[in-house]
């Protein structure tokens, strides 16, 4: 494996607590994301690493605690905001249109880089001199670029609810990857794919790191795929932070192993 | 034709810059390179090599899809007097040792990421391949092996070095002489190392020339280049006769998309081996059966039409107003939105070969408006030795030798051939090439045939395939396996089959059941199933398989010569036969003494009259990981008939 430039810290998350009535989901939570790397979040079950993914998506508002992306500091955002600033996610159980096709459905990502509104869009009228035209090809332009790059040429046309799971997990990727993020979130990626899939899903994740340097933040729980792909991991366990570091590290890490395996008591 | 590769391809860019030579789908539009800018691509591309320190006569592989550049790649070697090497793309990195050693390459043109690792790990057993080119920079980003460079950057040192040399492009292509060697084909081989086919310029061209004219073709054709450009096929319908005539070559968006393709294309002059025919029609079938009735109902009405009256008004025979009516009606509704839906419907010219295609399949497509036909040739003779003329086109020949061609039969039946598109030799390998080529000049094909009546040729088997029943009622009676598996074959049911006779006392075989086919016929009968092996072992389809057996037994008995070779037990595997585990070649015939080694157990339980056979066989994965897989099989008896014997009338 080749040596990618791991940059600066992009996005910082500082002291994040987060409680449902009396429910603690997160327990003051810090840990930070470089440019270009691929980080993990892992725990078991119901520790709370969607409930972290959502604070920095800003579905979920923390009680306490900062967020810090590119410089700036947030104690809350709301979720279009942060997908302004560059952060894009796909979704454990899918969101997509599944009468919509392939095509569309990844264009749905270009949204937030539409200039043209919506009345510009349904009536083409000549003194608009074609400007939806003329941004409707450019955007068609990066979301073939997109289908090229997820290899799914021979279902550009289908509708998404025909296809294998696999594939609809490929094109909410695509998806992710049209609205060009810097982050991009990705909330267990590999649940509920076979051996081959999961293989395929992990080339396209580091191929979309190498490619086109996005850093990537992603959940998952089948270990052996985020130990193969990160270059750093998170471990959560009942809402707190019980390791961090390169996947060696975190594979020695006795309180890992124990929430993992369970201790001897 | 006296002329070579780059000779043409620069008359082409010198009469019309502006025509289209080569197009392909890039991010879902169809993109064309004109025959000017081709040319140039083509010299920046040799000037590349030139500065790399290509010699005249030295090889160059090339391994990929269907890419523009690929074939651009091709023309710059020749350009300098090289000898372009294509190799399968999806070959076994090990596969690759034999060619590469054999051929001496130091230089290699591949298309993606997959083709450099598969080379980069050969430079332990190759180490003189030194330098390697690719097309698609996706992944190999951070590689830095040395002497590993894209295309792009062979193309701007070709650029530089062509400026600092000017002239020297057209005097290497005006050194190439039409006797020098165009390109090398290595054939796949069923046992023994891979040979490499020698063919000059000229007899590339002689054939793919006399192929043009036998069929008027234009340089208004249409060709979608979608099968692999190591096959000689496809490097003559897609280089030889590309260049001879003119027309376009496409280049699919990929593997997956060429369905698509070729309905977006609508080539007029199409190639395909009959199992994609096959592929083609069997998913019609599946999908009309899932239409509603009316659809069905009108389908099935005027596919009788087109049965009845279709190969008649195809072969220009008289039809009368009321069939012809009824044919055009039937067009109207049925034929014209199939032949769309198949992306044929612009095909003037359609050919198969390879293997024996299926009198129904054959039918079909004539039937519904589609000129297919036969043609005989392998990679030695330059693909074209026979094709059947327009109205002349039949399931069970081969057609009629064409311009230069001359034909003979040796005492035991085999063809041999004598042609100007003959190979030069099998490189670095006399002794082959002796036993092929005799003095006076004829090929030794290896296949076993006649010449009918009207002049067209018939194949039979592979000449040394052709063996004897002994013992048992139909001692001494002629069995040609192939034909018996190419029967079962014709049924939709049956993917693959291996019949077993030779020096026996009766004839046995094994099945592969095809998955789609049986699979949408299980399900039409509520039979659940949890995959191929468990279907293959169900006892309701083990007796749809007896019900094709016996079929192909009673057509069998109808034939004198082979009425001995009808089925007396079979079994149906448990996996599918794969090239990857050595049962099938790279063009997916299949390897008869391989399978009867492998499956030792199971042939001799057939012969020794068992039920049932345990079999355990190792597999390899489609990611090089191997494991085994076993079964318990049924063994099946089938009803044979008697020979009807024919009075000739």
């Amino acid at each position: 494996m080749a040596q990618r430039k791991i940059g600066e810290v992009i996005l910082d998350v500082k002291n994040i607590s987060l409680r449902f009535g009396g429910v603690k989901a997160l327990s003051d939570i810090s840990f930070d994301v470089r440019e270009h790397e691929v980080r993990a979040i892992i725990g078991p079950n119901g520790a709370g690493k969607s409930s972290m993914l959502n604070c920095i998506n800003g579905v979920y508002t923390p009680q306490e605690g900062n967020i810090t992306f590119r410089g700036q500091t947030f104690s809350h955002m709301n979720s279009r905001q942060v997908a302004e600033m560059g952060v894009a996610r796909t979704f454990q159980s899918l969101a997509l249109f599944k009468g919509m096709s392939v095509l569309d459905n990844i264009m749905t990502g270009r949204n937030l880089r539409m200039k043209t509104n919506i009345f510009q869009q349904a009536i083409r009228m000549p003194f608009w001199s074609g400007a939806a035209e003329r941004e409707e090809s450019e955007h068609r332009e990066v979301v073939e670029k997109i289908i090229d790059f997820l290899e799914i040429q021979a279902v550009r046309k289908t509708p998404v609810g025909r296809l294998p799971y696999g594939l609809q997990k490929r094109v909410d990727l695509g998806r992710a990857l049209a609205m060009e993020p810097q982050v991009l979130l990705l909330d267990e990626p590999m649940a509920g794919m076979n051996v081959e899939e999961k293989q395929d899903m992990s080339r396209f994740i580091l191929d979309v790191n190498d490619e086109y340097g996005t850093t990537i933040v992603l959940i998952e729980h089948d270990m052996s795929v985020v130990m193969d792909i990160s270059d750093r991991v998170v471990v959560l366990d009942y809402g707190k932070k019980i390791g961090d570091g390169t996947p060696t590290e975190v594979r020695a890490n006795p309180e890992v192993i124990s929430a993992y395996l369970g201790t001897r008591h | 034709m006296q002329t070579t590769f780059p000779r043409l391809m620069l008359d082409h860019a010198a009469r019309r810059p502006q025509a289209a030579a080569l197009r392909e789908k890039v991010y879902g539009i169809w993109q064309a390179l004109s025959w000017g800018d081709l040319a140039v691509l083509v010299r920046h591309l040799s000037g590349g090599l030139a500065e790399a320190g290509l010699q005249r006569g030295e090889h160059v592989v090339v391994v990929g899809e269907n890419r523009p550049r690929l074939y651009a790649s091709m023309l710059a070697v020749q350009s300098l007097g090289g000898v372009p090497v294509p190799l399968y793309q999806d070959a076994a990195i090990g596969e690759y040792i034999f060619p590469i050693t054999n051929a001496e390459v130091r230089f290699a043109i591949v298309e993606d990421q997959e083709q450099v690792d598969k080379l980069l790990e050969l430079r332990g057993p190759c180490p003189a391949l030194t330098r390697i080119w690719f097309d698609k920079s996706r992944g190999l980003r951070n590689y830095s092996e040395p002497g590993l460079a894209s295309l792009d950057s062979l193309v701007d040192a070709g650029r530089a070095w062509d400026t600092a040399h000017p002239g020297a492009f057209e005097a290497a292509v005006a050194a190439g002489q039409p006797q020098d060697v165009a390109a090398m084909f290595f054939t796949s081989g069923t046992t023994g190392n891979p040979k490499g086919v020698v063919h000059t310029h000229f007899t590339l061209l002689n054939r793919a020339d006399a192929g043009a004219r036998f069929d008027k073709l234009t340089a208004a054709e249409e060709v979608l280049a979608y099968l692999p450009p190591a096959w000689i096929g496809q490097n003559i319908f897609s280089c030889a006769q590309w260049l001879a005539c003119g027309y376009v070559v496409n280049c699919p968006e990929s593997t997956g998309t060429v369905m698509i393709d070729l309905k977006e294309i609508g080539p007029t002059y199409y190639f395909a081996p009959p199992r994609v025919f096959e592929g083609l029609l069997t998913s019609v079938m599946i999908r009309m059966e899932d239409a509603g009735r009316i659809k069905r109902g009108l389908f099935h009405h005027f596919m009788n039409v087109a049965r009845r009256v279709g190969p008649d008004l195809m072969d220009g025979k008289p039809v009368g107003a009321i069939d012809k009516l009824r044919y055009r009606l039937g067009d109207f509704f049925i034929y014209g939105p199939l032949r769309n839906t198949l992306g044929l419907s612009r095909v003037r010219v359609a050919y198969t070969a390879g293997e024996a295609i299926g009198p129904d399949l054959f039918t079909f497509y004539r039937s519904i408006g589609i000129n297919l036909k036969q043609l005989y040739g392998s990679t030695e003779t330059a693909v074209f030795v026979c094709l059947q003329p327009d109205h002349e086109a039949r399931a069970d020949t081969v057609g009629v030798p064409i311009e230069g061609v001359e034909i003979r039969l040796t005492d035991s039946g085999e063809i041999l051939v004598k042609s100007p598109g003959l190979l030069k030799e099998y490189y670095k390998n006399p002794a082959a090439t002796a036993e092929v080529l005799d003095a006076d000049g004829w090929y030794h094909t290896g296949d076993a045939g006649f010449l009918d009546a009207s002049g067209h040729l018939k194949i039979i088997d592979r000449a040394k395939d052709v063996g004897r029943l002994i013992g048992g009622p139909a001692d001494g009676a002629m069995f040609a396996p192939k034909y018996v598996e190419n029967k079962l074959k014709f049924f939709p049911y049956v993917k693959e089959a291996v019949a077993f006779g030779d020096k026996r006392e009766k004839v046995c075989a094994f099945v592969n059941i095809d998955m789609d086919a049986v699979g949408n016929w299980a399900e039409k009968r509520n039979l659940p199933y949890a995959g191929y092996t468990d279907l293959a072992g169900k006892p309701q389809v083990l007796e749809l398989i007896r019900e094709c057996v016996e079929k192909t037994n009673a057509d069998l008995a109808r034939d004198e010569l082979l009425a001995g070779s009808q089925i007396s037990r079979f079994l149906v595997l448990h996996k599918q036969l794969e090239a990857d585990d050595g049962e099938l070649t790279r063009t997916s015939k299949v390897r008869r003494g391989a399978i009867a080694e492998k499956y030792r157990p199971l042939v001799d339980a057939m012969y020794g009259g068992a039920a049932e056979q345990f079999i355990e066989i190792a597999v390899k994965f489609e990611d090089g990981r191997s494991g085994s897989v076993s079964a318990t099989l049924k063994i099946v008896d089938a009803k044979t008939f008697p020979a009807v014997t024919r009075k000739a009338a």
